[in-house]
Formats: C-alpha cells, structure tokens, sequence
C-alpha cells in the first residue's frame, strides 16, 4: 500500500528509493525530496536526541491531496520516508509503525553485511524483497 | 611421430581421421606411451622410440585408459581383438587408434565391428581417475562440455550442458554418466597436480577445436545455467586464480554422491576444508569470524563486491555481523560454486542452512586442543588481518579463553561459553561496522547469535566427537614457515637437563598466552649447563609462564624436573604436580647428560640461528605490509577529506 519508500542518508542524499512502477516516479522523488525539509525541522525541534523508539517515528509529514508522507529517522540520522496512498483508509498509525519498524531491522540486517559500506546505495536483494513485499501488501 | 605412424603402418583396417579424432587419439597415444616408457627405459630410449615411429604402448597404461571408456569387459576384449593388438601383440599406434574408435563406436551405441570406424563418430569419451596420465577430453566442437571431473564439486557438476542435442550423444552419456556417481577413492591431494595440469593441457591443445571446453562445471540442477556460454579459458583462469588467491592445496574432491542433482551439498573434505581454513582466521571452533575479518578473507577469492555481498547476505543467517562455523561453511561453498560458475541461488539452499550443517557433519576436531593452529596460524592471522583496535581485542579476548582448554572439561566448556557470550556484548556495541541504532533494535539480532551459539555448544557438548584425522599441514599461514613447534620440539627429548636460560629473543607477539608455549618447549633447547644466575631469571620467567597458562602445567612439569639445577628444580618441586618419576632420574644420570648437553647445545644453537633467519624474514614482510597499509591509510584518509566538503550542505 505503500506507494513509495525511500531511505535517505544522514546527509540528505538517497540510499535507496522505490515506487509502484505504475506511477510517475519523477513525482515520488520530489515529494520525498520536498518531504525531507519537513524531516529536519522535527527532528531539531526534538531538541536532544533520545534514544527512544516512539521518538524515531515521526508521524505523518504532510498530506497532499492523493497522498500522505509518513516520515521516520534513525538515531544515526538515516530517514525513511514513506509515501501512503491516501484513499487508502484503513491504514492506521501503528501499522505504519511496524512497517517502519520492519525496515528498519531490514536496514540493520543490511548494515551487518560487512561487503556494505555505509553511504553505498543499497542494493541487497533481502532488502529488495521486504520493501516489494511492503509496497504490495494491502494493494 | 604420430601422423606418421598413423600413416605409415598399414595393418588393420584403414582410418579415416578427423583432425580432432587425430590431435585426440595422438595425445591419448603419446600419453600411453609416456606413461609406459616412462617406467620402464630411460629418456633417450624413449625419445628414440618415438621419433622412430615404432612406438609402442604398453598394456598397462591402455588397459587402464581402456577401463576409463567405462564400457565393459567383454566390450573392451572384443575392441582389442578387432583392433589387431592380440594379434600384433602390442599397442602400435595404429592398433591404438583403432581401438580408440572402436571404443568411441561402443559409446556411440553401435556395435563393435570394423564396419563401425568407418562412419564419422565423436570422440571416445574417459573418465578421468586417479591415475595422472588419464584424460581429460573435451569432445569435439559438436559438443559443449566434457567429462573431467573437478575435485572441487560434487559429481553432479560433472555431468554436460548439452547445448545442442544430438540423441546419440545423450544415449550415450546417460550410462557414463552413472559412474560418475561412484566417487573415485584417490586422495584429496592427488588432483591438485592432475587439476593444474590438465588446465594448462586443455587450455593448449584442446581451445583451437573446442571453443568451450570447460570441465562439466554445467549443472544439471539449474535449468537456468546462463553461465554455461562462458569460454572455457575464463573459468579455467578463474579457477587458477582461486588457486592462487587461497594459496592453498586444494583438497577437495567430488564425492558423496547420494544426492547428485544438489550441487550445495558440502562433501566431506571439502567441509574439512573449510574448517581449517576456519581455524585459520578464528582458532576456536565454536567461536565467530567477525565480519571485516571475514570480509578480508572472502575478498581474496576475487569475486565482485556485490556477489560476496549477497552471499553474505544468504549464510549470515542470523544477520550478526559474523559467521559461526556452519555460516562459513555455507559462505565459503557459495563462493565456490560462484567461482566455479554456478549461478547463486536466490535462497539459502537446505544444505547449506546452518541447522543442516551442524546435523549432518559432526564436528570431530575441536577437542584436540589444536595448539599448532594456535601457535602459528593464530599469530600471524592476528598481524595479517586488517583489523582495528577494537576487533582486534575482542579476537584476543576469544583466543584467550579457548586457549587454556588444552584439557576439555565440561567446566571450560561452560566457562568459555559465558565468556564468550560475556565478550559478546562488550564487542558488539562497540563494532563500528554496525549502526548505533536503538539498544532495543540491536538487542534483537544480537539475542539471535546468542542463542545460536548456545544451541551450538549443548550440541557440541552432545555429540561424542570421534578422533581427529592427522591434522593437515598448514601451508598457508605465513608463519608456517616458522613451523615453531618443529622447530623447539625435537630438541627438547635431547635436553633432558640444564637451566632454563632466559626465553630466546622471540618478537613480542599480540597475543601473549599463545607465545609461551613455544617459550616453554623454546627454553628447553637452549637450556643446558648456563650460568645459575640465569637460572634465576627464568624460574620467574617460567613462573609468569606458567601463570599465565595454568592448564598446560602438565607439559611443564614434565620438562621442569629433569633440570639439574638445584635452583630450577625447586621452583619446579614448589610447583609440584605429577612430575613424578622423572625427578628421580636426573641424579644417576648426570655423567651421561652431561656428553650429550653439548650435543643438545650445538643442535639448538643451530635451530635457534635459522629460527632468527626466519623471524627476521617474517619481520621485514610483515613491516612491508604494514608500510602498504599505512600508505592505504593515509590514500583513503586523503579521499575521505576531499569528499568531505561536497557533502556537507
């Protein structure tokens, strides 16, 4: 249900960036790119930085009108951002949650990999099949 | 030599060779001949009989040749009998050909007759055993993929891709191909030499007409082996440059044929293999190859960045960052597969999943308290592998607990499963490869090695491990040249007195609980008839020794009450212990010792002074290497400097 995902590094440039193929894809990149000023001003209006899960997830960036960006960072200041369909109702804020949650254990597992340099794109296939299994999920 | 005497003799019926049939049956020939005359005259015989043209080879070597075709008796009685052999009494060259193609005509499927060398037939097919001289044939350019077999993969990598389908090909090969089910009893090292040979063979001779001649790496399993079209020179370079890149004799072997379809079953040597090569970066078993360490290692096997990645991806089960003895071996055998051509699945395959490994092999070597693996490999990996401080400390940290287990108790077992999962935490945390992500998060995948580690070890713990096999030579460890315990060892029976001298001048090594073992067994050598002041010095010496490795008391106390040194003897006796019968003999035997001390000196001098030759060479590669690291160092902080205003916004 997830239209788009994409995961940002901590300076601000895409690690890894998915849509629905059916889309414009041109379109997700700018709303992602848009959406991550929105990012920034949560996360230095947190103050301090907590190492709490609940504060990891940000919540709902901004709406348009097809669409909600729901924006998550890491402690290490790697974004997700993730781009819901908005006719899509019945998703709620603790499904969002655990999909964030999911990829960030995705993330982790692929930061393990010690064949991955940080700040590389992506591209493990594992990750590959969590954010696919994600994006078609409730479609 | 050949084309004459194939033209030449004119008994039997007359041949028509192709050019390929020609090279073939010449080579064949030439091999039979060397390999008989190679026993039997010496080499200028040989070389006068072959010039002659009167060549002959003997029964032996083509009997055996004969027996590789996998036709059976009665066929190969009557092929030799067509042939003119029995009648002639020897192999001429003719003869020889003959009986080639008539074996090629058994293969084909048609009857053994003289008619049948008449028509137009591929090449005889061997298979190739044990002996060196046995081919390795690719068939002719109709056929893609030949028969010889790789010691590294199981037989079903043996078998063809047939590209395109001539039926006669495939009757054919269908009743050669079940004995390649039967594993070939050689041993591991014997197809290193045919292996290297057979490449640099093929590759020579055999690309003008086959253009791909690659040795069965075609798998029948995987419909999709895109990786077949490769030319047979580039895996064949690839496999040399494994060759290379491992340094090691390649001890594998395809056997364990119960599954002939699965190319990711691990036979038994090859699983060997990889628990030595295990041992080699982490001495103790039960223990993990953190990732860089891991991730130097796999990188010498030359494979692309993001194909070791995902094989990475595939045997970290857990995703922990480090790969326990069954992940390795499951990591090791993809890059194996990858190497030799197979694709790579897109799941972990069943073999190869740890719980399978841990099950099917039991782990035989891990009570023999490997200490030669310790002594060299330890060391000299320590210094080798690119790790930094902290990695470095958390493999010291699990190098001393396993290495006082010379006497494998349930106790130390316990003890060093805590520790280890003590150390655990004080590594992970601060491994600067992972995130500093939520303890939450990182409790997770941390949770999941634990608990593998400790399933590990109640299995360990479980089975009755059988007695290790004689532990292989450890070529590959630079230190191996050192060989220290061959080194001290045999001079210490020849030392049975004397004063402990201060140890000798070895360089100071990371990892201090592994050196005074050879300290021990190195101040015995040097030991006899020094001054008593000396004596002095290395009691404390031994007595730090031997505080610092409690369980190998035993060896100690052993050598410490054959010391005639009243001073040495004491500290020994204070020590006590089971030393026994031995402090009773020093005193009848002195005058004896005595003779034999200078003996014992002189021989110890003289392993001492090569001891520092070798040091000294070790000393200068290693400096060497840490000049290059250094200069990669300071490249990569370079870079790092010039990217860095770019990113920053």
């Amino acid at each position: 249900m997830a239209v788009c995902i994409a995961v940002i590094a901590k300076e601000n440039y895409p690690l890894y960036i998915r849509s629905t193929p059916m889309e414009n894809e041109l379109k997700f990149h700018y709303m992602v790119h848009t959406s991550l000023d929105v990012v920034d001003e949560k996360i230095s209006a947190m103050g301090k930085a907590l190492v709490d899960q609940r504060e990891l997830y940000l919540g709902l960036l901004y709406p348009t009108e097809d669409y909600k960006v729901y924006g998550y960072v890491t402690n290490s200041k790697v974004k997700f951002v993730m781009v819901v369909d908005s006719s899509n109702t019945a998703l709620r804020d603790n499904e969002i949650r655990s999909m964030f949650r999911k990829l960030h254990n995705s993330y982790t597992d692929v930061m393990c990999n010690p064949f991955y340099n940080p700040g590389d794109r992506i591209q493990s296939r594992v990750f590959d099949n969590m954010v696919t299994s994600m994006m078609i999920q409730v479609c | 030599m050949e084309a004459a005497a194939g033209g030449g003799c004119g008994s039997g019926p007359s041949l028509l060779l192709s050019d390929g049939e020609q090279q073939c049956y010449s080579e064949l020939f030439a091999r039979c001949v060397g390999a008989a005359s190679g026993g039997q005259g010496p080499g200028p015989a040989e070389a006068a009989r072959v010039a002659s043209g009167t060549a002959s080879a003997a029964a032996g070597p083509v009997a055996d040749l004969f027996r590789a075709s996998q036709l059976p008796a009665e066929t190969l009685h009557q092929i030799t009998e067509l042939c003119g052999a029995k009648r002639v009494g020897y192999f001429g060259p003719t003869q020889f050909y003959v009986a080639l193609k008539l074996i090629a005509a058994a293969q084909s499927g048609l009857p053994v007759r003289i008619e049948s060398i008449k028509c137009e037939l591929p090449l005889p097919r061997f298979m190739m055993s044990k002996n060196d001289g046995e081919m390795r044939f690719g068939n002719p350019a109709e056929l893609h993929g030949s028969k010889v077999q790789i010691p590294y993969l199981t037989t079903e990598k043996n078998s063809f891709k047939r590209m395109d389908d001539e039926e006669k090909q495939q009757e054919t090969q269908s009743p050669t191909m079940s004995p390649l089910a039967s594993p070939p009893s050689s041993p591991p090292h014997y197809q290193r030499v045919p292996l290297s040979h057979g490449y640099s063979k093929l590759r020579s001779s055999m690309e003008q007409m086959h253009p791909v001649p690659y040795e069965g790496r075609q798998p029948l399993v995987q419909p999709e082996g895109t990786s077949f079209g490769v030319s047979g020179a580039k895996p064949l370079r690839h496999q040399a440059s494994l060759i290379r890149s491992f340094s090691v004799e390649r001890e594998l072997q395809d056997n364990n044929s119960n599954y002939p379809d699965e190319p990711w079953r691990i036979t038994e040597e090859q699983r060997e293999y990889y628990i030595n090569q295990f041992r080699s970066l982490q001495p103790d078993p039960s223990s993990f190859i953190s990732g860089s360490v891991a991730k130097n290692f796999f990188t010498k096997s030359k494979l692309s960045i993001p194909e070791l990645s995902y094989i990475w991806e595939l045997s970290d089960a857990d995703c922990d960052g480090a790969l326990t003895l069954p992940e390795f071996c499951a990591a090791f055998h993809l890059i194996v597969a990858r190497k030799n051509g197979y694709p790579l699945p897109e799941g972990l395959p069943p073999t190869l999943q740890p719980e399978y490994l841990q099950a099917a092999f039991p782990k035989p070597k891990w009570e023999c308290a490997l200490f030669d693996s310790y002594s060299e490999s330890m060391l000299t990996n320590q210094q080798a592998c690119d790790l930094n401080g902290m990695e470095k400390t958390s493999v010291k940290d699990m190098a001393d607990f396993p290495a006082p287990t010379q006497d494998v108790t349930g106790d130390d077992k316990q003890a060093l499963k805590s520790t280890l999962t003590e150390a655990l935490p004080k590594d992970v945390p601060e491994d600067p490869a992972t995130p500093k992500d939520s303890n939450s998060l990182k409790a997770r995948p941390r949770s999941r090695s634990y608990s593998s580690t400790s399933i590990e070890e109640a299995m360990k713990r479980g089975e009755d491990p059988p007695t290790p096999p004689p532990r292989p030579q450890k070529t590959h460890s630079r230190a191996s040249s050192l060989d220290l315990n061959k080194v001290f060892q045999p001079s210490v029976p020849a030392t049975k007195s004397g004063l402990l001298p201060p140890p000798p001048a070895l360089p100071p090594r990371p990892c201090p609980s592994q050196q005074p073992e050879q300290v021990s067994e190195a101040e015995l050598p040097p030991q006899l008839n020094r001054a008593p002041s000396q004596a002095a010095e290395s009691s404390p010496a031994k007595k730090d020794v031997s505080y610092s490795q409690p369980p190998s008391k035993p060896i100690r106390r052993k050598f410490r009450p054959e010391n005639q040194s009243t001073e040495s003897q004491e500290p020994s006796t204070a020590v006590g212990g089971p030393a026994s019968g031995a402090t009773v003999k020093p005193h009848p035997t002195v005058q004896k010792q005595s003779s034999k001390q200078k003996k014992a000196i002189q021989t110890a001098i003289r392993k001492n002074k090569e001891a520092n030759a070798v040091l000294a060479r070790l000393n200068s590669e290693l400096q060497q290497q840490l000049k290059e690291v250094h200069q990669e160092r300071i490249a990569l902080e370079n870079q790092l400097e010039q990217l860095r205003p770019v990113t920053v916004l």
